[in-house]
């Protein structure tokens, strides 16, 4: 069999990139795109190479940033734009393979085992070519890593910071892949990685190395996925998408909605409120899919130590109603701990999956009222039909306008699908 | 101080452009209205690609053109099109 060729392509400090290709006064100055300070949510969401030489990190707040690198430039986010280049990278990439499988905004997979042979049949010169494209057409500098699998494609795009072409082969995996650390590679997270290193496993060496036993114990069935994946055996295929699509409209495993509230949530109703605001977004996004959900989950960032959890239960019957969702979401929270000043909350999440389709037929609750449940089911249809036409605005629950300021935001419109997850 | 003598930097400058879409969809820009409202007729349009513009930003086919003899850079950013401004030496915005 031939041997796969698979290309990770990685746009460096994508959004940072972006701000600085836009506008040029900025250019090799340190850049950090934050959200609004204001509103709270003033984080660093991404960093040129400049802020991150002089130690700005992501996910730190702005000002936290400022003392390190007095002169940073904060940008605000501007996501039409970030789709709009990450749409044109997944084009050029289509220009070489018909198997491109996009991995968040700014990193895309693809295979060209089978196309290789008419753009001269040299992995390393395709790589290069589509690096130095995306550098001429898109003004963003790009990292491809090259490999006979994913994990070390990616690996390898990670690998380089610059705009350059990163092989790791079966002659040299051994030297390249293995000495980096365990956590450098696709699904081994913090948890996984503290993991690893309480058993005296370092680098993805150590991983492949791993005994059946040790990896069965600690980690159950993806122990020895993370060993394959160590030992280059990994498998998965690059899909194939529909170019027009973001890969955020594939495979809806579940619809959640989180906000940071603009002050600390400290009594029932404040958290009533952001409760009702993001189970309606939830809710209203489950019903334009034709979706139903079985599973609610709740979770919250506490305000004091910005520490956080996630509680969720499961429903008898799937549902998409905004009162259901909103009110398993509120039990959750009430049962979770007690909502006062002493337990001020910052942030809220709400999220609903185990989803099944509208049109599949639903098994009622014997002791239920089913009328009752379609004759609400249609109200909310209804006035998704009035938001849609008229504006989300336009419809409001009582409980909304209990706070000014959070009547004011608009969940649902100023949402944003966030990459999903390597195994889907 | 100016890469360029003369020419302190450039800026990105939004135009109105005439062109002509052939019927296979082609697009030929005919020729620039500059913001003061003298026309510049395109001679040639001599290579098209697709291109960002790392002097000013932004991106787009970017048509190398002829007007008055000189070569030029006309991006077409998608429906807007835009040119490379020359600032002279001196001036301020």
């Amino acid at each position: 069999m031939r041997e796969r060729v698979v290309m990770h392509i990685d746009m460096n400090a994508f959004y940072a990139s972006v701000a600085q290709h836009l506008d040029p006064s900025i250019r090799s100055k340190p850049v950090a795109v934050a959200g609004d300070p204001e509103r709270r949510s003033g984080i660093v969401l991404a960093k040129s190479r400049e802020a991150k030489a002089r130690g700005v990190r992501t996910a730190e707040a702005i000002w936290q940033a400022k003392q390190k690198c007095p002169d940073l430039v904060v940008v605000p986010p501007d996501y039409d734009a970030y789709k709009r280049y990450s749409k044109l990278a997944r084009m050029i990439c289509y220009e070489y393979t018909n198997q491109v499988e996009p991995f968040g905004l700014d990193e895309s997979w693809m295979d060209v085992t089978g196309s290789l042979h008419l753009f001269g049949g040299s992995p390393m010169l395709v790589a290069g070519e589509i690096s130095e494209r995306v550098k001429d057409e898109l003004g963003i500098t790009a990292s491809v890593g090259v490999s006979w699998n994913k994990v070390f494609a990616k690996l390898g795009s990670d690998t380089d910071p610059g705009d350059g072409v990163v092989a790791i082969t079966k002659g040299n995996y051994r030297d390249v892949a293995w000495p980096m650390k365990a956590s450098e590679m696709v699904y081994v997270g913090p948890a996984t990685a503290r993991k690893l290193h309480d058993a005296g496993y370092e680098t993805i060496g150590d991983l492949a190395h791993a005994g059946d036993y040790f990896l069965d114990k600690r980690f159950g069935k993806i122990g020895r996925m993370l060993r394959s994946f160590a030992r280059g055996e990994d498998q998965s295929p690059v899909r194939v998408m529909d170019p027009a699509r973001a890969d955020a409209d594939y495979a809806v495993k579940g619809i959640g909605n989180g906000l940071t509230a603009p002050r600390d949530l400290v009594c029932e109703a404040d958290v009533k409120a952001l409760v009702w605001l993001l189970s309606e977004s939830v809710s209203q996004r489950l019903r334009e899919s034709h979706l139903r959900s079985r599973t609610i989950s709740a979770g919250v960032r506490r305000a004091a130590d910005l520490t956080g959890y996630s509680r969720q239960t499961t429903l008898r019957a799937p549902t998409c109603l905004t009162s259901d969702v909103a009110n398993v979401a509120m039990d959750l929270m009430r049962a979770s701990q007690p909502l006062d000043e002493e337990h001020a909350i910052r942030a809220i999440h709400v999220r609903a999956t185990n989803l099944s389709s509208m049109l599949e037929p639903t098994q009622h609750d014997l002791f239920g009222d089913v009328e009752r449940v379609s004759k609400l089911e249609k109200l909310d249809l209804a006035i998704d039909e009035l938001r849609r036409r008229f504006g989300n605005k336009c419809v409001h629950r009582a409980v909304e306008l209990t706070d000014e300021v959070m009547s004011g935001l608009d969940v649902k419109r100023d949402n944003t699908v966030h990459p999903i997850g390597f195994l889907r | 101080m100016g890469v360029v003598q003369g020419i302190d930097g450039r800026v990105k400058r939004y135009v109105c452009v005439t062109a002509r879409i052939d019927e296979d969809g082609r697009c030929r820009p005919m020729s620039v209205q500059w913001w003061d409202g003298r026309t510049y007729p395109i001679d040639k349009v001599t290579s098209v690609c697709r291109r960002s513009s790392k002097r000013v930003g932004g991106d787009g086919m970017c048509y190398t053109v002829m007007i008055d003899g000189k070569e030029t850079l006309l991006f077409h950013e998608d429906p807007r099109w835009f040119v490379e401004e020359k600032v002279p030496e001196g001036h301020v915005c």
